[in-house]
């Protein structure tokens, strides 16, 4: 009989074990017949960890102030990881969330490998009209609508003010001018020039655009990274590391970044606005008037900087469309993108937030305004999301010096072709 | 994932061992079969729930990436389904081109030739250590039992926390290493941002966790080792080295070969330490066959579910030709296993 029971409880404990690990943690809910949404909206921030989340997570959790009924569930997923992150969950359809922060070259990606719900004619694109042009293209795709534009961004140039007033130097508006300037602060209080971020392929690209260089032209459908202008472009950056005007580091670029930055061990950075809320925690900008941002330093081709930002995208599997659809709608509405500027100097997608009283004056949105308009537009295409990976390998070892520019260049127009069939 | 499962070429190939049994003109292997299932049905029956467990949890993965990598299956191609969109499977059966590829692959040759330096670097150097606190532990000294608790604690502390530590310590500006360093008046070491220094380091991070494993496991052997073979040898005028090279060696062999084997599967596979520690980088530079095949499947987009299958299958056959070739020589020399 003993026996019995005992294989029993096995078998039991199998299925157990089984069902668990085909469970899903669904959220119901919907607008029922009441009209009144209800349930669970789940989202996805990938906002930076300490400043900017403290934030969103307020403004999202507020949701309930309009929708009592609806539990915004907030998760800050670090923005390295969640692409993946991403697309491992919504392919097997557990634990995907409802609404996820995309990063304007993801939105293309996502929709065509059919993980997010189209938004054309739903609540989430309220006054549409009103969103900047250069915002909305990202959330184009064969002619449907994938995502909301929540925040814009470019890059400029971080500098402290203290250090170059000791060092007697001007902000460098060329790369050789940087050079020049780093190497008078090193002379002069002992600290390095520039920390450029070595483990993140995003902060090549304004050295690229600068030397008139791009990854692809998705017009001519051709690879375009291993044209001299790619190759010079890696050249600069290893002369920058070598000739000691930049520290840089092949993992924890971020943290290292704005450490070195915050603590005035380096005088300039390349950032963009998701990085002003960070820096201002830091004892070097205690008084917020120390940093100064301008424009990047222009290669021999001129000054380039991408454009970047963030959409919200609702999960095609989620349970709960409606309630995901009207939280798409607030983050992006208006009101909401006027507090986001006014607490965290991130630039709104819409043209009516602009000419709010407090947005108006705000420094950092008005210099990077401009920066913005001017910036370089990525190709929109689905493997705009794929094009990262193989930068970031070969950037890391011109830098650490595992390869030559040339090599580099090539190596990753190969991996290119492999990827984008029939280009040239 | 909702690909039809090959169930069909399973069961074909389970057809064709029954019929190859049969072939082999021996007939009664039907009649063995019951005969041992009448006499022992009560142990069948308690190794069926662990076959099938095993069945479910590594044999089903193990046929499905064996299939993958004859196809061409990445993220865009495999069936899935999202709420509204249903997406049918449209990978195709593309035969031994993975292999092909990765095996005429200037990037596969390269990985493997560093995942097997890592693998015999780290395995020396911690069966060296190892042996030596062993060794050093097994006489009688004073505070034994604390050496031996503190020696066991780089086990006792989950994998990722300590490798999470050592990254902390080698950070090239606020890392303990070298802030010890620049305090003697040296310049600081790049210990992750060179690829030399971070091979170096990742070894140096995988001793430390393999030592304590190789040493309780050779202190076992050690004490296993009768007292009196000493006394004899050192009446007979035996030195110091003669005794641990023709007693504690020999002594030692079987748990040695034993935990050398282990140790040298882990450290092939570790993935823990070098993905915490680098991530494979600087570049590819401490990239071991299992984070690239990882980095294959989870990392690179569109996610490509051949190419990662097809290193999978490669590092099990390579592992499984170096434990057949391992034993054969261990027969050779005697051993029985």
């Amino acid at each position: 009989m003993r026996r019995g029971i005992a294989a029993t409880a096995l078998v039991a404990a199998l299925g157990v074990t089984l069902a668990a690990c085909g469970s899903d943690s669904g959220s119901g809910g919907g607008s029922k017949g009441s009209g009144e949404l209800s349930g669970t909206v789940t989202w996805w921030d990938t906002s930076t960890v300490g400043s900017e989340d403290k934030v969103f997570k307020k403004v999202a959790e507020d949701f309930k102030k309009k929708h009592p009924k609806v539990t915004v569930k907030y998760v800050n997923v670090p923005f390295g990881e969640a692409q993946n992150k991403f697309k491992n969950a919504a392919q097997s359809g557990s634990g995907a969330p409802d609404v996820i922060r995309s990063e304007v070259a993801w939105t293309p990606e996502f929709a065509d490998l059919g993980y997010l719900a189209p938004l054309d004619g739903t609540p989430a694109l309220k006054d549409a009209d009103d969103f900047l042009k250069q915002a909305s293209a990202s959330t184009q795709y064969k002619g449907k609508t994938y995502a909301v534009p929540q925040v814009i961004d470019s890059m400029g140039i971080f500098y402290n003010k203290k250090i170059f007033k000791e060092a007697g130097v001007e902000v460098p508006k060329t790369i050789a001018e940087l050079k020049t300037v780093s190497a008078t602060i090193k002379q002069k209080t002992g600290k390095t020039g520039l920390y450029l971020r070595g483990d993140d392929p995003y902060w090549f690209l304004s050295f690229l655009y600068g030397e008139g260089g791009d990854l692809v032209d998705a017009e001519k459908k051709s690879i375009t990274i291993d044209n001299p202008a790619g190759v010079k472009a890696l050249a600069t950056v290893k002369d920058l590391v070598d000739s000691k005007a930049a520290i840089t580091d092949a993992t924890n670029g971020w943290d290292n970044m704005q450490a070195s930055f915050k603590d005035g061990k380096v005088a300039m950075m390349i950032n963009g606005p998701w990085a002003v809320a960070d820096t201002f925690a830091g004892k070097e900008f205690a008084d917020k008037a120390n940093l100064g941002i301008a424009p990047v330093p222009a290669g021999s081709a001129g000054q380039g900087a991408p454009q970047g930002g963030h959409n919200l995208a609702v999960y095609a599997g989620s349970k709960n469309l409606d309630a995901s659809y009207a939280f798409a709608e607030y983050m992006t509405s208006a009101e909401t993108q006027t507090t986001i500027a006014k607490e965290l100097s991130l630039l709104p997608t819409r043209q009516s937030v602009y000419i709010k009283p407090d947005v108006a004056t705000n420094e950092l949105i008005t210099f990077f305004k401009p920066v913005v308009e001017k910036s370089v537009e990525r190709p929109w295409i689905p493997e705009g999301g794929s094009l990262f990976e193989p930068v970031k390998v070969e950037y890391t070892k011109v830098l650490t010096g595992q390869t030559t520019p040339e090599a580099g260049a090539k190596a990753i127009g190969d991996s290119y072709r492999k990827l984008l069939k029939d280009w040239k | 994932m909702a690909v039809d499962t090959p169930s069909q070429s399973v069961a074909k190939a389970a057809g064709d061992g029954v019929t190859r049994g049969r072939s082999r003109g021996t007939g009664d292997n039907g009649g063995a079969v019951r005969r041992s299932l009448s006499t022992h049905w009560y142990a069948w029956a308690m190794v069926a729930p662990v076959v099938a467990v095993l069945g479910v949890i590594i044999g089903y993965p193990l046929v499905r990436g064996v299939y993958l990598s004859f196809t061409d299956a990445n993220e865009r191609n495999v069936a899935r389904s999202i709420g509204v969109n249903e997406i049918p499977a449209t990978y195709e059966f593309v035969g031994l081109d993975n292999y092909v590829d990765a095996v005429t692959g200037s990037q596969f040759l390269a990985t493997l030739g560093w995942t097997v330096l890592w693998t015999v670097s780290c395995v020396a150097v911690t069966f060296g250590l190892g042996l030596a606190l062993a060794n050093v532990l097994n006489r009688r000294i004073a505070g034994r039992s604390l050496y031996r608790m503190l020696l066991i604690l780089p086990w006792a502390v989950p994998g990722f926390v300590s490798v999470f530590a050592w990254r902390f310590l080698y950070d090239e500006r606020r890392g303990m290493l070298n802030q010890i360093l620049s305090g003697v008046g040296m310049d600081g070491i790049p210990w992750l941002n060179d690829p030399t220094w971070a091979k170096f380091s990742v070894i140096a991070v995988n001793v430390w966790l393999g030592i304590p494993f190789m040493m309780v496991a050779l202190l076992g052997g050690l004490q296993s080792i009768p007292g009196e073979l000493y006394e004899a040898a050192e009446m007979d005028g035996a030195s110091a080295w003669q005794r641990f090279r023709h007693i504690t060696m020999p002594g030692l062999r079987s748990v040695s070969t034993t935990v050398i084997l282990l140790s040298t599967i882990w450290t092939f596979n570790m993935f823990p330490v070098i993905f915490l520690l680098t991530r494979g980088g600087p570049g590819e530079a401490t990239q071991i066959l299992v984070t690239q095949a990882y980095k294959f499947s989870f990392e690179i987009s569109p996610r490509d579910f051949a190419q990662s299958s097809t290193w999978g299958v490669l590092i099990l056959v390579l592992l499984m030709v170096f434990a057949a070739f391992y034993r054969r020589v261990l027969r050779k020399q005697g051993e029985v296993w």
